[in-house]
Parts: structure tokens; sequence; C-alpha cells
């Protein structure tokens, strides 16, 4: 038995060895997977799974993405598990959340930062917007930067919690608008946020673009402006918030992608840097993203790592004085 | 009656086989303690990629509610509640199974779940924009003070006494507060990391219930006296049908408590049977006999959770904002076939909107045949010998809290929270109203949270607090409910001294 034992460990070194001897040719070859830091059913996780779900052509990667779902404290359990015990092997994936990682990584208490992972592809940009409800007396950005300014801290602006994307596009509106409004975190995402602008809880809110999208279609909510550098698809008709005089840049744009911890071999990296905005650009993906009003954006790896680097310099400084 | 018309969409070939898919599939995944409700449709999603979206919806609402009414298998079989709609359901469906009646309450839980659910579902066809509206008055006070409401019913609950099903519940608040607090981000009581996404409360259920049950019967397998074998009593459906009617009370009170609280966003299905339960308790001129294996607690419970499906959907059908984790879910699956839900659903999709509806008031009829069907054979499970039936729950409550987010972490939170639970029940406290705490908790405090940044920013917090006929409303209710808990306790005080007296 001992033997045997022995036997299958040299073996199985043997394999593992041919295995880097030739650059990860053979990469993947078994099922792989991705973490996704929220929920089942949540934006991330809904186009987490539309985006792997040709993976398994031959075209793109040849083996299947199976999504495994860590959520708890907005995000931080799973990519604390992403840093610190996730084997760097490249058969672990996780999906990324710009600006929330980031940012909560510079708030600290948490076990990653930019250097814990390396980028592989982005596939979606959700922007944040300005929302109110449907008889609200605000019509444009202007009626509610001059109602803050008028009164300071009594604007009711809800959002999905402190450092994530709705945060940071309201502490800029603040900073470019010289203003205070009175920013209120939700638990329970950005649907419950929604849910306090349309039953007139709160008097604004900041929301995702896509979902925002929805509920303007049925007719709930006004969508007053994006936070993005140029109009959406989506949105032809509703301004950016430089076009109504704020200066608020993409900062708080939610990017959505992949990313592998640090330490994989860069073999592998390089391998799935090279194929996974391809299999973003799969048509059959693209047409289920846009059916489900999710904005695609898709960067490689170097675009990336750009936008990573800016964002930490922005956040740090939106974030120094809290 | 528009539904009508639709109607024959759920009969095709295809759609009825998907129906029967989704309800059989729902029973077994709702019976495998571990898999919530939010877990199975989560799990099939994927494969309505390849359907129609109407197919594929059919798919997701059959699994819907029939894990739903799975649940209570385990939760009335091996006391595991699969998910926390299913609490309540335990306190007196498993005190049922170890009298021998598993199959009477098993057949009777699937019977009220049936009339809860197309009552809910019927609500949902006729009331959804009257209904909307009423999702839409709870704002985070109203939210803060029902949360209050919930929280004096904890006393009362399953226990002996007030002073120590106060105490679990105290205990249960606390465990609410580890980990990450979602609001502010700030820590709380981490000390491992398996902790910083707080107490998962599938794998805080499991260890709570299952596990003291599980160290109860391996320390009996030790004395080895071979008296422990329930005898199974059969019981005909004919006879559970009379049943039913003869707790009409408690089946009208179950199905309006979830009716309602199912309708409010964010607090939902978690709390309907427990509320329910408490409610018909409160109205039985029976109290005494619940917990200890009484048909009334049993309906109630699961009256209670089917009805809170329909109502659930209509945050999401109307407004599009997703009531519920499972509500969410199924979001995802309408999108992925670019359907917006929203007032305007019925006008552009009609077809879809109503098979689906459709298909959970027949899914919910085919529930309740195939559940009666299997009640006979499950009930069984009670003449497993002791020793073999603890082993086998233990294996059930690893993996079921393992699977809930692939993590061994809730193991370890199942295992140490469930030890420390057969201790307290040694000493005469319960695990229900700990449950009670660990729910409410977080809603409690995040709505007071926000309600208080709410109330500084406007009008100052004792008006937006205590004004409004819905805040009115609400604390008399919880004033009434302390003062009825009082007189009780003081009652049975009088009682026990005069017996004492007399003996």
């Amino acid at each position: 038995m001992k033997n045997l034992l022995a036997g299958a460990a040299i073996a199985l070194m043997g394999l593992t060895q041919t295995a880097t001897a030739d650059g990860h040719a053979n990469y993947p070859e078994r099922p792989i997977m991705m973490m996704v830091s929220y929920g089942a059913g949540g934006a991330t996780d809904f186009q987490a799974r539309i985006v792997t779900m040709t993976s398994g052509n031959e075209d793109a990667l040849g083996m299947p993405i199976a999504i495994l779902n860590k959520p708890g404290a907005g995000g931080r359990v799973g990519w604390n598990w992403l840093a610190g015990q996730a084997e760097a092997d490249g058969y672990t994936l996780g999906a990324y959340n710009v600006p929330h990682f980031i940012a909560q990584s510079i708030k600290g208490g948490v076990e990653y930062s930019t250097a814990s992972f390396e980028p592989i592809a982005n596939w979606g940009a959700d922007p944040a917007v300005l929302v109110v409800g449907k008889d609200s007396e605000f019509n444009t950005l202007q009626n509610v930067v001059d109602f803050a300014k008028a009164n300071p801290g009594k604007l009711t602006t809800s959002g999905a919690g402190l450092f994530v994307g709705h945060h940071i596009a309201a502490l800029q509106m603040e900073k470019a608008g010289d203003m205070k409004m009175a920013y209120i975190p939700t638990k329970g995402g950005g649907a419950a946020a929604m849910k306090a602008v349309i039953a007139g809880d709160v008097m604004a809110g900041i929301n995702n673009l896509s979902d925002a999208f929805r509920a303007a279609q049925a007719g709930n909510v006004k969508i007053l402006a994006v936070a993005d550098l140029e109009r959406n698809a989506f949105l032809p008709d509703v301004p950016t918030m430089m076009e109504s005089g704020l200066a608020v840049d993409n900062a708080s744009v939610n990017f959505r992608g992949v990313m592998v911890p640090k330490g994989t071999p860069q073999g592998i990296i390089d391998k799935l840097a090279a194929t996974v905005p391809t299999m973003f650009e799969n048509s059959r993906v693209a047409g289920k993203m846009k059916a489900g009003g999710s904005p695609m954006h898709v960067m490689n790896r170097d675009e990336v790592l750009a936008m990573w680097a800016a964002r930490q310099e922005t956040l740090k400084e939106l974030l120094a004085g809290l | 009656m528009e539904f009508i018309y639709y109607f024959g969409d759920v009969f095709t070939p295809i759609n009825f086989g998907l129906l029967l898919l989704g309800t059989i599939g729902g029973l077994i995944l709702g019976a495998t303690p571990g898999l919530s409700p939010t877990m199975a449709v989560a799990l099939l999603i994927p494969f309505t990629f390849q359907l129609e979206a109407a197919q594929g919806l059919i798919l997701l609402g059959a699994a819907y509610t029939s894990t739903v009414a799975g649940g209570a298998v385990s939760a009335i079989l091996l006391k595991i509640p699969g998910a926390p709609a299913n609490i309540a359901t335990t306190l007196d469906g498993h005190a049922m199974a170890l009298k021998g009646e598993g199959a009477k309450a098993l057949q009777l839980s699937f019977l009220s779940s049936a009339v809860g659910g197309v009552f809910g579902v019927l609500l949902l066809i006729f009331l959804t924009p009257v209904l909307a509206q009423w999702a839409l008055a709870f704002g985070p006070s109203h939210l803060f003070w029902l949360a209050i409401l919930g929280v004096t019913v904890i006393g009362s609950l399953d226990s002996a006494s007030v002073v120590k099903g106060l105490l679990s519940g105290c205990i249960g608040l606390w465990l609410a507060t580890i980990g990450f607090d979602d609001i502010m981000g700030a820590q709380r009581f981490i000390f491992h990391p398996s902790l910083s996404g707080g107490i998962n409360i599938i794998a805080a259920l499991i260890g709570l219930f299952a596990i003291p049950q599980v160290i109860t019967m391996f320390a009996k397998g030790r004395k080895n006296d071979g008296t422990e074998a329930i005898q199974v009593q059969k019981h005909p459906i004919k006879s559970a049908f009379s049943e039913l009617f003869r707790y009409k009370r408690a089946m009208g009170i179950g199905t309006i408590t979830g009716s309602i609280i199912g309708l409010i966003p964010g607090v939902g299905g978690q709390i309907a049977g427990l509320v329910a339960y408490d409610q018909s308790k409160k109205f039985s001129p029976d109290k005494d006999k619940f917990g200890t294996g009484h048909p009334e607690g049993l309906i109630a419970a699961e009256s209670a959770n089917n009805a809170m499906v329909g109502p659930s959907l209509v945050p999401l059908l109307t407004l599009s904002i997703p009531g519920s984790p499972t509500a969410a879910v199924l979001l995802g699956g309408l999108l992925i076939h670019g359907i917006f839900p929203g007032t305007d659903l019925f006008d552009n999709h009609p077809d879809v909107a109503w098979t689906f509806i459709n298909s959970m008031l027949i899914g919910q009829i085919l529930m309740c045949i195939f559940g009666l069907y299997v009640a006979g054979m499950a009930a069984r499970v009670a003449q497993v010998p002791q020793s073999m039936m603890a082993a086998i729950v233990l294996g059930l409550a690893v993996f079921g809290s393992y699977s809930v987010q692939s993590s061994m972490g809730d193991v370890y939170v199942m295992a140490s929270l469930g030890v420390m639970m057969y201790f307290l029940e040694r000493f005469g406290f319960s695990a229900a109203p700990l449950v009670l705490g660990l729910i409410l908790g977080p809603i409690a405090e995040s709505n007071f949270i926000q309600g208080s940044m709410i109330a500084t920013a406007t009008d100052g917090l004792a008006p937006y607090f205590l004004t409004g006929a819905l805040n009115l409303f609400l604390i008399v209710v919880v004033v009434l409910s302390v003062l009825y808990s009082g007189y009780m306790e003081l009652r049975t005080r009088r009682y026990t001294s005069k017996e004492e007296i007399m003996g």
C-alpha cells in the first residue's frame, strides 16, 4: 500500500512537472472555477454567468467555467478568500468590481489590495446614474444641485452601501458641486436603494444604470444624469453630469471583469489574457447581455491594469478625508 | 380574467413536462437540508438559457413553489429546517413525527401548503396593482417597528419560561451582529476568518436544530434498550382533509399572515411562518398543546410560508424591485430573455407573464398531489434505528451547511452553534427564539440606522419614527403584544402557584 501511494505521488509530481515544462500549453485541462463575491441572482453573478457561458467552446478555453458564490460584507468575504485562501493554479478565477474592492482596500480592514490580484479582462461597465421618483419636483441635475446648495445636508440620497460606486459618485458630486448631501446607504444592494426612491423614502438615489433603465422603462423613476465620460447607448437622451455642469468623471463606473490571485503562473495569465476578451466578444454573449440591459465594455489586460492604477489614485484622494 | 385565456399554454406537452420536472425536482431539492428555495432556483437558471422565456419561467416558478413546500419534509422528519421559512414547521411537525404521526404531519403540511399557496397566487393574479402600493408603504421606520413586533413574540415562542425565551432571543440578536456590518462596513466580533461574512442563517439553522438532536440520539444509542423504534401510523388522506377543515382558524390565520408579510420587500418569507405560528397560538383555545405535536401549529406555519410565494413576486412583477432573494434570482431568469418586469409587463409580454403565474397555480396543486403520494413512504424514515439516524442527520447537516456557499467556515459555525445549543437545551432554552433573534436583529438594526440617517437629514428622529398612521398602528400592536405576554405570564404563574398549594 505504502509503495503504491509513493508511486502515485511520484507520478503526480511527474505530471505537474510536465505541466510547467510545456509552458501551460495544455491549460486548461479541467473545468475552471470563478468566484463571484456577491450572491446568486445579483447583477454581478448574473452577468458572470452570461459572459462565461461559452467558455467550453473550442475557440474559447475549451473547458467550462463554474461560478462559485462567496457573498458577504459587500464583497469583502469573497475577495479576502481569493487573496488569502484560493489556490493560484489558474483554475480559480475571480470576478472583480471596481471601484468597490479598491475603495475597500484603501479604507482598510481587508486582506487585499490591487497588488493581490492580476487582472485578465474586463467585460462590463455599469455607470452610476442619478434617479428621482416619477412624481419628484426635480427635473434636471441643476434642480437637484440648487436644492442641495440651498439646504446643506438635507438632500436624502440612497445608494447600495458605503465604498461602492454609488457612494463614490455621491462623494464626487459633493466635491464638484461644493455641496453637502445626506447619503443613505441601504442594506440589500441596489434593489433596496431603488425601492427607497420609488417609495419616496428618500428624495433621490444613485443607482446602477442597468437597474435604473428598467425602473425608468416601467415608469417608476426619472433618470437625471449619468456619471460617466459620455452618454450611454441605453439612455441616449440622458446627459452626463459633466454636460450638466458638474465635474464628475467616470471614477464611480462599476467595472466588472475577471482576475486571478497573485502568484498564478505567468504562462496561464498570458493564455487567459489572450483568450478571455475574445470569449466576451462572442455574439451570443453580447446578445444576452444586451437583452438583459447590461452595458458591455470589453477591455484587455493592459487596459485594465491602467484603469486599476488610475482608480487607485483618484479614490485615494477622494477617500482621504473620510 | 385574462389569465384564463393563457391556461392552454401551460398544458402543451413541453411546458407541462417542464412543470412536472420543476415540481418533482423542487420537492427533492427542497427536502434536502441546506438547499433553500433561493439556491434551488439559482441552480436551475443556467438550464433556462436554452429554453424559451415562458418555458424557462415555468421551470423556475414550479421549482420555487415546490421547494418552499418540500422544506417541510426535512423539517418534520429530521428536525432540520431547510430554510428559514420552515422553522415554525419543526416545532409541531417534528413533535408529531416523534409520536408516530409523521404521515399525518406530512399530509397536513402539503394540503395546507397548497391551500395557502393557491390563495397567494390568486392574490397575485387579481390584486397586483393594489398590493404594489401596499408593498411600497413600508419605509425604514415601519420595517423597524415590524422587526420590534417580531422581537416581542420571542419570549412566548416555544419556551417553558418567558425569561429563558428572551435570553435566547438576546443570544440570537448578538450572533446577528457578528461580521462586517453591511451599512458602515465596521468589523464586529470577527475572531476567525470564517466569521467575516457573519453567521450564515442557513448554516445556523441546521446547527441549532439538528445537532442537539444528533447528540441526544447518539447518547440514547449507548443505552441500547431497543424500545426506541417508533410505530408509524398509517393515515388515510381523506381524514387529513377533514382534519384540515377542523382547523379552519389556523388555516385562515396562516394564509392571511403569510400573504401580508410576503408582500413586504426585505422581510418576506423568513418570518412569515413564525409570525403565523405565534398568532394562531394566541387565538387558539388549546394554547398549551402547541409545541407538543399539535396539528394547528403545523397548519398555520405551512399555509403561511406557501401563501407568501405569490405576493412576494408582486414588487418584482409590478415595480421591477426584487422583494426577496429568490425574487432577485427570478429577475435574472427574466432578464436573460430580455423581459423587463414592470407595470407594462402584462401588456408587452402577456403570454410569458400569465403562463408563468398560471404555472405557479397549477404547480401548487401538482406539488400537493406528489407530496401526498410520498408522505406515506417518507414517514417510514422514523423507523430507522436511532444510531443510524443520527449518522444520517449528521451527514446531511455537514453537507447542507457546506453547500450554502461551498465553505468549511459555515460547517464550523454550524457545529459550534449546534454543540452550544445542546447544552442550552438541557437548561430549558430553545432554538426557535434564538433563530428569530438572529433573523430580526439585522432587519431592526439596518432599518433603524437608515431611518435615523433620513430622520436627521429631514425632520428629526421623533417625528420620523413616531408619527404617521402606519407607525402608530405598529406601535400600538407592539404595546398590545407586550401587554398580552405579560398578562399570560402572570396568569400561568398564578396557576402554578395554586397547583403547588393544592399539591
